[in-house]
């Protein structure tokens, strides 16, 4: 399973509270992670990547193990530590626009 | 015993505001969606505890909820809004090609004799449609694929199509307003779509015969005379009498005729509402005096009504979509501000009251009139 921390309001929007776990089947990836995470919550579709073009919003990035992964690859592979569920993977929303 | 349902979208939440007939204690509800922006939200006429509301925010775009019950739950439906075909270009405000872009939905218009049909209208400017109670959205794509696309440029607030009005009379016919392409109407139920634009006159546009490029704000229409149309433009308060297809100017001795919101009396169709908001450069009231002004003549003769409304250090602006009336017999009229103020009138106008005074900056508000 892969722990995921959701921004507020879309925790709010998935009806979820604090951490959720996902499984991931194969490698471990933001691509992998973001589809099970909309699969388990089809509302949270568009919500943090474009319907489309499958794009991160641009107010939201990607975090784990301190470090920012919102300009990796979709389909790098994440750290050990989130794989092993010692490490969430982050969903961080920007602390701007007021 | 009859009711009344305020449905009101801010920047921050929606709120339902709920009264019995007489209108004067009021049930204040929400925040429903708190934090997120509620452009709009509407009942179905057919099946008025079925509720859409346009719930967005820029960190998470745009989600589409229902609630079946009158508001007291939703369940968010579907959220994906994708442009049919070639998505193309359209004019930036440099005048330069700009890819069409979906940013979010400023109206829900429910169908009128179908509580699952809803239609959307959206920035950048297109109408969508739901057959199936928002669980899936179709382009009318006979809209933007009209000849005039391309030219099409966005106002202050975005290239929003803002104002979705069904024909009560003719169920294939639907007016729609943009910022800032003009007016539209269809009468094949949107497959094919004619600009609606002669006899407006905006002074940004060099050609005053422009078949698009105008900036309406906003239109109102009387159920029981679908041809009679009213619209709020950037300047000027003009109406039509055959359904868009030429405009009059009505301001009259409107202290100003700049402004966003317009409606209509619901059992005198020649008496109508206006907000007017000193200019497009100072979004306030003029003075600082919040006043209502009534035609009861159709346009051109005005009256201000200002009993019960700051008339004071009053600096708030009314938006487009933040005024509407109920259909009780003293009709009720209501409009929102982006000072959070709701302020409801059980006399037509005569005199107001405010039901709330505090919630944040109004975007849109809409009535139910519930048996």
């Amino acid at each position: 399973m892969i722990r995921v921390l959701l921004p507020a309001h879309l925790r709010t929007l998935a009806q979820v509270s604090g951490e959720v776990k996902v499984k991931v089947e194969g490698p471990v990836t933001q691509r992998s992670v973001l589809e099970a995470i909309e699969a388990c919550y089809p509302m949270l579709r568009g919500t943090i990547r474009d319907h489309v073009t499958q794009q991160r919003r641009p107010f939201l990035r990607f975090f784990a193990c301190a470090e920012d992964l919102s300009h990796e690859s979709p389909d790098a592979l994440l750290p050990e530590a989130v794989v092993n569920e010692a490490e969430p993977f982050l969903v961080i929303a920007a602390v701007a626009g007021g | 015993m009859s009711k009344v349902r305020v449905l009101v979208g801010t920047h921050k939440g929606a709120f339902i505001l709920s009264s019995d007939g007489k209108r004067e204690q009021w049930d204040v509800s929400g925040p429903y969606f708190a934090g997120w922006e509620i452009y709009h939200l509407k009942g179905s006429p057919v099946d008025p505890d079925r509720l859409y509301a346009s719930q967005s925010s820029g960190w998470s775009g745009q989600v589409i909820q229902r609630s079946d019950d009158g508001g007291k739950t939703w369940q968010p439906v579907d959220n994906k809004f994708v442009y049919e075909g070639v998505a193309g270009t359209h004019q930036w405000y440099d005048g330069t090609p700009h890819p069409w872009e979906f940013k979010r939905v400023w109206h829900l218009e429910p169908s009128l004799a179908d509580p699952d049909t809803v239609y959307a209208g959206v920035e950048d400017a297109a109408l969508f449609r739901s057959k199936d109670g928002g669980q899936s959205w179709q382009e009318l794509s006979g809209l933007r694929g009209h000849g005039s696309g391309p030219h099409w440029q966005p106002g202050a607030g975005g290239m929003c199509l803002h104002t979705v009005i069904l024909d009560p009379a003719n169920p294939g016919r639907i007016f729609i307003a943009i910022s800032s392409a003009g007016a539209f109407r269809t009468d094949d139920g949107g497959m094919t779509w004619q600009p609606i634009n002669r006899g407006l006159r905006s002074a940004h546009i060099p050609d005053p015969d422009a078949e698009v490029g105008h900036c309406v704000h906003h239109i109102a229409m009387h159920p029981s005379r679908p041809g009679v149309l009213f619209m709020q433009k950037h300047w000027d308060v003009m109406r039509s009498d055959n359904a868009g297809d030429t405009w009059v100017e009505v301001s009259g001795n409107l202290p100003t005729d700049f402004g966003f919101a317009i409606d209509v009396h619901a059992h005198q169709p020649e008496t109508i509402y206006v907000v007017p908001i000193k200019s497009d450069s100072e979004h306030y009231p003029p003075e600082g005096k919040l006043r209502v002004f009534r035609s009861r003549t159709g346009g051109n003769e005005w009256e201000a009504l200002s009993k019960g409304l700051p008339q004071r250090d009053c600096y708030v602006n009314v938006l487009r979509d933040a005024m509407a009336v109920d259909s009780l017999d003293t009709c009720g009229v209501y409009f929102g501000t982006t000072g959070g103020q709701v302020y409801a009138s059980s006399d037509a106008g005569d005199s107001w009251a405010p039901i709330v005074r505090d919630l944040p900056a109004v975007l849109s508000i809409e009535v139910q009139t519930l048996s």
